[in-house]
């Protein structure tokens, strides 16, 4: 299976990079957008075949390494 | 008296680190591999050194905190070991769970490298006795991602327990309540984002770190 990892900050987190995004998009002209959040995706596969077990691995994967729960949510994609 | 310099890869104070101890304390001090799984035996201090341990991939220490010798510095720190992480080490230490909150990106994206003033907040704890009552001390940051974060009740908690020990005078990478430097709630496990190892002879621009290598080990 493929497991692709969707990392952010946590809303409430002060997203520097996301900001400086936001003000050159407004730059460009673009004055509509709002809220702009710089993650980062992790892809990989994985040997488990199983949907449940797979996603239940990336979890622990997300908690101990991939994300730091103290600033970031994740979301994990199974294929 | 012993001293224990951690080295990841990607550490580049830990040099500094083990002249600043020796020098300021006449401490021994053996550099310890990130691989190693042992600590040289009663160790007294135990410094986690600034630089970009695994290139700061993923998120700064992150990668570094799961380092084989971490268990056994989270063992130490348990006995009671004083444990300091300076810039990059506070990073590990955060991540490590060591230490409450998390590093992050500066406020204004820049990363900041010059000389700093600080309130000693709380000069009772191991690492500021020596400071004898002085409130202000002067240290140097470099750094990319010290913009301290917790949340709200973390910060009160900190606060309330005398937790902060350093605090900017001028915020200089927008950390939440102008935090440079925190201890566990033992107050035998130190993090701070200014680094004591640029500054502990007057040739460098100032003494101040020297003390608190001093005061770690004097209370060992």
């Amino acid at each position: 299976m493929r497991a692709k990892v969707h990392v952010f900050l946590k809303p409430g987190v002060l997203d520097v990079q996301g900001k400086a995004v936001e003000q050159a998009l407004h730059g460009l002209g673009w004055a509509g957008v709002e809220h702009v959040r710089v993650g980062r995706t992790i892809e990989f596969d994985l040997a488990a075949t199983d949907a449940a077990s797979a996603e239940a691995e990336v979890k622990a994967m997300c908690e101990k390494l991939l994300a730091n729960t103290v600033i970031e949510s994740y979301r994990v994609e199974l294929a | 008296m012993k001293a224990a310099v951690i080295v990841f890869p990607g550490s580049n104070c830990d040099r500094d680190c083990k002249v600043a101890i020796e020098r300021s304390t006449g401490a021994h001090v053996d550099m310890v591999w990130h691989g190693d799984t042992a600590l040289p035996d009663a160790v007294d201090l135990i410094v986690l050194p600034g630089g970009f341990s695994y290139g700061d991939y993923l998120r700064c220490g992150a990668m570094a905190s799961l380092s084989p010798i971490m268990a056994e510095v989270k063992a130490a720190a348990g006995r009671g070991v004083a444990t300091v992480g300076i810039c990059n080490g506070f990073q590990v230490l955060c991540e490590a769970g060591m230490l409450p909150g998390a590093l992050l990106r500066n406020e204004k994206l820049k990363y900041v490298c010059k000389a700093v003033d600080l309130e000693v907040t709380n000069a009772q704890t191991r690492y500021t006795a020596g400071y004898a009552g002085r409130r202000q001390v002067t240290m140097t940051v470099g750094n990319g991602e010290g913009n301290f974060f917790a949340d709200v009740d973390t910060l009160d908690r900190l606060e309330g327990e005398g937790q902060v020990v350093f605090r900017y005078l001028e915020n200089p990478n927008g950390s939440a309540r102008d935090i440079a430097g925190i201890v566990n709630a033992r107050g035998n496990v130190l993090g701070l984002m200014p680094h004591p190892d640029r500054a502990f002879e007057a040739e460098l621009g100032s003494a101040d770190g020297a003390l608190l290598f001093q005061s770690a080990l004097a209370s060992a």
